[in-house]
């Protein structure tokens, strides 16, 4: 991105200017070199989001941003209920991707003799890459429950446990649900999937805490250097991609009759008032609970995979985070506090310390922010800000960022070189797809340490620990 | 039907967190086939796949771009539902007269095979994004960007 067209404000935040059909101005977060590097379109998205209707304070791109669908991934952009809209292709196609991190209460010299064992036993219990079916099938009625339910439906049928509910943003259950909403087919495609990991950038990760930046924030979490985490990224699986296509279909082929002008097809809207737009936070919210059961039923399978080859462990839940959603929030704009709907695509929900929201024991320190960097680098846990909720609506980075497209790193790398070359580092890697392998190449992919220290930096969220991958099972 | 074999035009094109796909034929409808078969290469090897099955879709659009995202996500939903990839295509458009461009077209696959297909990503939903149905060298081309 050409810096000459931003305002720099500080090392880490550059302004767009307020010009033209913009409503606001746009923020970008990040260091030179990581706004340096970001494409042209991220410039180019964060001022069309900026000329919706109804978008409140300014459109924002995170440290990790990169070129998205009408929104970046890595964009957070929050909207008045009254003349705001809600847009399809603002939360994105994985409805409530997201992560998830369990603690084991062992440290790496008691796994590393296991962790061969381990990823085989975890690659055999949860179905992952293109094709695989999940163990779980439910019935219409089933489904039904699930969508209105989410992780919380997911504990009354037997995977995980109550305590675990604490541990997810809106307690495992996201409230105002319409399974109505959901049309067959894309109930239909979750058929067979649900408890699968899908594929492409999901995984499922054995992690060692390898640094601590915050030794408070950290005892709240329960991390300390050495302890070995397990962590899974996935999300609402085939029911939110098919919300994702119906949605964005109807909201392209009905704007001009709401009165929006889009500058980008991809940016599809309707009113947040209108018929149109409460149906998709209806449907929207069924796919958000569809993500916290699918995490919620892979968790009972990696317990299971677990105590198959360490038996007595315990794998409580640290945290549970999505990063593609909209939420109706309760924000401070200019002194007034204000209902909005908040879009984060491809961006970590990050409350401060003291929010409500927040869950008791990390309510001093803020909320755990999950940070999926990439295979063969690191992951962070951040944790919520004071400042974050003041600048950015509460919202933090959500991984390290492609810097590379799968097309650059298909031809530049080999999966099975990949996997190789990890092993040797003492990385273990597990995949249906070595293609799939190469085009998620750690090379291909920001820095995820350049990330967490703007977003840092930026004050939008702390550094608390650094993990260290031990092993991975991609999809 | 405008039936396209393997060695049709068709190539992927950069985007930073997904992939376009973009077909080239002498028509629209051989264009919409070949970018089809970009598609599968997201997912797989498509000369791993053996066209054993037919799957028949339909779907319309307010315009021939509009068209294109509904055929791939008609093959997207087909894919995913039936668990199967699709190495050969025919396609029929009808262009609108006042009402809807109508298309009816033809998959041939069969079921995903880890082992043999040679496996890529799952394709999440075929986007707006770099979207373009136009005239090209020699007849027409067809892209935009997958989720993937």
């Amino acid at each position: 991105m050409d810096l000459g067209r931003l305002t720099r404000v500080s090392d880490v935040e550059w302004h767009i200017p307020q010009a033209g059909p913009m409503r606001v101005p746009g923020v970008i977060f990040g260091g030179q070199d990581l706004v340096l590097d970001m494409d042209d379109k991220v410039f180019e998205q964060v001022v069309n989001v900026a000329t919706l209707p109804g978008i409140v304070k300014a459109s924002f791109a995170m440290p990790d941003a990169h070129w998205g669908y009408g929104f970046p991934i890595g964009g957070v952009a929050a909207f008045d209920p009254d003349d705001g809209v809600v847009s399809a292709g603002g939360v994105g196609f994985d409805i409530s991707c997201g992560v998830r991190t369990l603690t084991t209460g062992l440290t790496h010299d008691q796994v590393a003799p296991r962790v061969k064992a381990l990823v085989d036993a975890l690659c055999a219990a949860v179905p992952a890459g293109l094709g695989s079916t999940g163990r779980v099938h439910l019935s219409p009625k089933e489904m039904d429950r699930m969508l209105a339910g989410g992780a919380s439906w997911a504990v009354g049928e037997g995977y995980g446990r109550p305590e675990d509910l604490a541990r997810i943003e809106e307690h495992g259950r996201m409230e105002g649900a319409e399974p109505d909403a959901v049309s067959p087919r894309a109930k239909q495609r979750q058929q067979d999937e649900m408890g699968t990991l899908g594929s492409g950038n999901h995984y499922l990760e054995v992690q060692e805490v390898a640094q601590l930046y915050d030794e408070t924030a950290a005892k709240a979490y329960g991390l300390a250097k050495g302890d070995v985490l397990v962590t899974i990224h996935c999300g609402s699986r085939g029911l939110g991609h098919q919300i994702g296509t119906e949605f964005l279909r109807e909201m392209v082929t009905r704007a001009a009759g709401h009165g929006i002008t889009l500058p980008d097809r991809e940016l599809a809207c309707a009113p947040l008032r209108s018929e149109l737009g409460r149906r998709y936070l209806g449907a929207m919210r069924a796919g958000i609970n569809c993500a916290l059961a699918n995490r919620q039923i892979i968790t009972h399978l990696v317990r299971e995979a677990f105590s198959r080859v360490l038996p007595g462990v315990d794998l409580p839940l640290l945290y549970d985070v999505s990063h593609n959603t909209c939420k109706a929030e309760a924000h401070d704009v200019d002194g007034v506090r204000r209902r909005l709907f908040v879009h984060r695509k491809g961006a970590t929900r990050a409350f401060g310390p003291g929010h409500p929201d927040v869950p008791e024991p990390f309510g001093a320190v803020g909320q755990p922010v999950l940070v999926g960097g990439t295979m063969g680098t690191a992951s962070y846990v951040l944790a919520g800000t004071a400042r974050g909720m003041e600048i950015a609506f509460g919202s933090a980075c959500h991984g390290a960022g492609r810097a590379m497209s799968r097309h650059a790193a298909k031809k530049r790398w080999r999966g099975r070189e990949v996997v190789d070359d990890l092993a040797a580092r003492g990385i273990l890697v597990r995949s249906p797809s070595m293609r799939g392998v190469a085009e998620e190449a750690p090379g291909a992919y920001k820095d995820v340490g350049a990330v967490a220290n703007a977003s840092e930096a930026a004050g939008l969220a702390r550094r608390v620990a650094r993990l260290k991958p031990l092993a991975c099972v991609k999809g | 039907m405008t039936e396209v074999l393997r060695d049709t035009r068709w190539e992927h094109f950069p985007h930073a967190a997904d992939v376009g796909v973009r077909g080239f034929g002498p028509t629209m409808e051989a264009a919409f086939a070949a970018a089809a078969l970009a598609m599968t290469d997201v997912a797989a090897d498509p000369e791993a796949v053996a066209p054993r099955s037919k799957v028949e879709v339909a779907c319309e659009a307010p315009d021939p771009e509009l068209l294109l995202v509904e055929w791939l996500n008609a093959l997207v939903f087909e894919m995913a539902t039936r668990r199967m990839l699709f190495a050969r295509f025919a396609v029929r458009v009808t262009p609108g007269s006042g009402g809807p461009w109508t298309l009816t077209g033809e998959a041939w696959g069969e079921p995903v095979d880890a082992a043999r297909h040679g496996l890529g990503v799952e394709v999440k939903g075929a986007t707006y994004t770099a979207l373009k149905v136009a005239p090209a060298p020699g007849g027409w081309m067809a892209q935009c960007v997958v989720d993937v």
